[in-house]
């Protein structure tokens, strides 16, 4: 056959198909309304003891994270307490196709609480589905998924708080005025992206952020390295950058690192989330005034209990429902099964050495 | 006694030899640590386990079904996982704009064609390296997927189709997906092993020049090489699309090196003329396997990332010591014989 011949034959073999396709009225967007499974179903009882001898397993956005093992510690005390077995498993990488692994190694497993930082949204949504099928509670902590795969979520914090505070932060440190740029995760993060656009809104519409503008948004992927270098391409970029804002702690300790040892230390600010541990050496010789963070060795605690509440029945994930966290006091779930831990901490060189994570 | 040695040696050794070619190597290992998991790591022998490892190890065996003829010739194709990513992205950009899913699905294919097809020119056409070629690609096209789709994901694929990628052909509890991979390994495997096509591409492996005198068109043969495998990355373009319900710039990231290393794992010389494809199955098979049962015996993800190293590390160690091994076998039957 000729080349000639063959490319005619594929060309029309493809035109057949597109054009059946287009006069046979295809699938297109908005004509599936399916939706997935919700809610635990049964009843809460709220007077119910937690169970004990529950499989707790701990799956983080990627371990080898100073934050997730912070959370892992929290998590293993609740289970200790409670006479469980407790596991910390999860991706070198932070992409969504290596979580949907250990999620289905899981669920396999028949773990009886599942404790998730999601890295995507949707993507881990069949393998949650067959994992809550098999009678898994899955809660997600950090970084949430669609409600409709979960049951529920604890926040570390509402994400306007969050934003409204590394804005403060930001502001202070540089008397509200001049350019900034955020030094953000992966470009897909969900609570990064939200945080930043709490920001932008905050930035165009409060008068006394007037003075400020951001310039511009990179991604250093959670991976020190192009975090680092994102850092020192925004430097060289923006030659009148004031501050730079980083909502995740391996970018923020990235770009400290990169400040302190070059001539920027102390002319530009830098500020985010970040653990005390981390960035210590940095308050210390003046790279950083102040940064913020939840504690989330206690966030850890918090899913935990969330997770075994759920699994004794003790709630469903409706709205209104209290439970006892341990040593953390009461909470109560709120709207779409989300259980909020509290306002975030800041560290500063005065209060920097009371804490240890 | 000593003048028999050599004459049942030269016997046994080509008998092992039959038996020692490396894809059989593979293939035997691959059955035994099938079995060994099956009956000493928990939950391993299921058949929802079954179930999940061919679904995970579909992308990594469709690209390697042509990397496979790829690397026969002696070129490389790094390019794969960011043309699955662009691909990926270009059908969540068309999604979004109302173009129905049974259009979007062949176009897919045909970008990811066109996207082989220009790494094919850069290489057959101006006779640039393809290792270089294809590097560059790589960037590019994962460049190219963030500018069509920025930070934005596109999830609201329809439950009709994410569905029958993970589904099961009625309630055998076998994966839909079976029958595509079968299907495409069988006509990959019939051309590289029963074709002129196939024996084009050892020759322009073996020896480029050689292949050429002999009337092989090595340029051409290679350049539609690229664009079959720009068109099987858009295929898996579709399905990681449809699997994981979501189209993002960064799909596949990473998957490139597993790719490649299932390739010379599987008994495929990084420079050309040699490997077979049944060999690469096993590796598909045997590297996905491994994975899962280290997850299921709860080792630590840092071990499994230095158990997957240390193997493909010993798969290319592994046939070069059978080499030398047999060269050392010949040169003692040699002097054995001289000796007489």
């Amino acid at each position: 056959m000729s080349r000639k011949r063959l490319l005619s034959i594929t060309a029309s073999l493809l035109a057949g198909v597109l054009i059946a396709a287009s006069a046979c009225g295809g699938t297109t967007r908005g004509d599936d309304e399916g939706d997935g499974p919700t809610g635990t179903g049964g009843t809460a009882n709220p007077d119910a003891e937690y169970r004990t001898g529950l499989s707790f397993a701990m799956l983080p956005k990627q371990v080898n994270n100073p934050y997730f093992e912070a959370s892992s510690t929290g998590a293993e005390t609740v289970a200790a307490e409670l006479g469980g077995e407790y596991e910390f498993t999860g991706p070198s990488d932070a992409s969504a196709s290596s979580q949907v692994s250990y999620i289905d190694t899981l669920s396999q497993q028949a773990t009886d609480v599942i404790l998730l930082s999601a890295n995507d949204p949707n993507a881990l949504c069949s393998s949650l589905d067959q994992a809550r099928s098999g009678g898994s509670v899955v809660v997600t902590f950090d970084s949430d998924v669609d409600p409709a795969c979960r049951d529920l979520f604890v926040s570390q914090v509402d994400s306007a708080e969050v934003g409204l505070a590394l804005l403060e932060m930001t502001a202070e440190q540089i008397d509200g005025t001049g350019e900034i740029a955020v030094l953000s995760a992966t470009a897909n993060a969900t609570n990064q992206n939200a945080w930043i656009d709490v920001m932008r809104a905050e930035l165009e519409s409060n008068p006394s952020y007037a003075d400020m503008e951001l310039v511009e948004v990179v991604y250093g992927d959670d991976e020190d390295e192009k975090s680092f270098s994102e850092t020192q391409g925004l430097l060289q970029a923006h030659p009148d950058l004031r501050a730079i804002v980083s909502p995740t702690t391996v970018g923020i300790a990235a770009a400290a690192r990169y400040l302190s040892g070059s001539e920027y230390q102390g002319q530009v600010a830098l500020t985010g989330l970040g653990t005390p541990n981390q960035m210590r050496e940095f308050v210390k010789d003046g790279t950083v005034t102040e940064f913020a963070l939840w504690d989330p060795t206690a966030l850890g605690e918090l899913a935990a209990y969330t997770g075994a509440a759920a699994a004794s029945g003790i709630i469903t994930g409706a709205e209104g429902e209290v439970f006892t966290a341990g040593d953390l006091g009461e909470y109560t779930v709120g709207a779409d099964g989300v259980v909020t831990l509290g306002p975030p901490t800041r560290f500063n060189a005065e209060n920097i050495d009371d804490f240890d994570f | 006694m000593s003048d028999r040695a050599p004459a049942d040696a030269a016997p046994l050794w080509s008998a092992l030899r039959r038996f020692a070619s490396w894809d059989a190597v593979i293939i035997a290992a691959t059955a035994l640590f099938l079995v060994v998991a099956a009956s000493t790591v928990e939950h391993f022998g299921t058949a929802r386990n079954a179930g999940h490892i061919i679904v995970d190890l579909a992308p990594v065996l469709l690209l390697a079904l042509v990397m496979t003829l790829i690397v026969a010739t002696g070129e490389i194709d790094l390019s794969v996982a960011s043309t699955v990513g662009l691909t990926g992205a270009a059908m969540g950009w068309m999604w979004n704009h109302g173009i129905a899913l049974e259009t979007i699905m062949p176009l897919t294919v045909l970008l990811g064609a066109l996207l082989g097809a220009v790494n094919g020119l850069f290489i057959t056409g101006f006779g640039l390296p393809s290792l270089a070629v294809t590097i560059g690609t790589l960037a590019l096209y994962r460049g190219l997927a963030y500018v069509v789709l920025g930070d934005t994901a596109v999830a609201d694929w329809p439950r009709d189709f994410t569905g029958w990628t993970l589904g099961t052909i009625g309630d055998t509890g076998v994966p839909n997906i079976v029958v595509p991979l079968i299907a495409l390994a069988l006509v990959v495997g019939l051309v590289l092993h029963c074709t002129p096509i196939g024996r084009a591409v050892y020759a322009a492996g073996a020896n480029p020049v050689a292949a050429a005198y002999s009337g092989i068109a090595v340029g051409r043969l290679k350049c539609w090489l690229y664009v079959a495998s720009g068109a099987m990355a858009g295929l898996v373009g579709v399905f990681w699309t449809l699997r994981y319900s979501s189209a993002r710039a960064d799909n596949a990231y990473g998957l490139e090196l597993t790719v490649v290393a299932v390739v010379l794992l599987g008994g495929v010389s990084i420079f050309g003329g040699k490997g077979r494809l049944p060999g690469v199955l096993a590796a598909v098979v045997l590297l996905t396997a491994l994975q899962n049962a280290l997850r299921l015996a709860h080792v630590s993800t840092e071990t499994l990332t230095v158990v997957t190293g240390a193997l493909l590390i010993a798969a290319v160690l592994a046939p070069n010591l059978l080499t030398a091994a047999g060269d050392a076998l010949r040169s003692r039957r040699r002097r054995a014989a001289a000796s007489l």
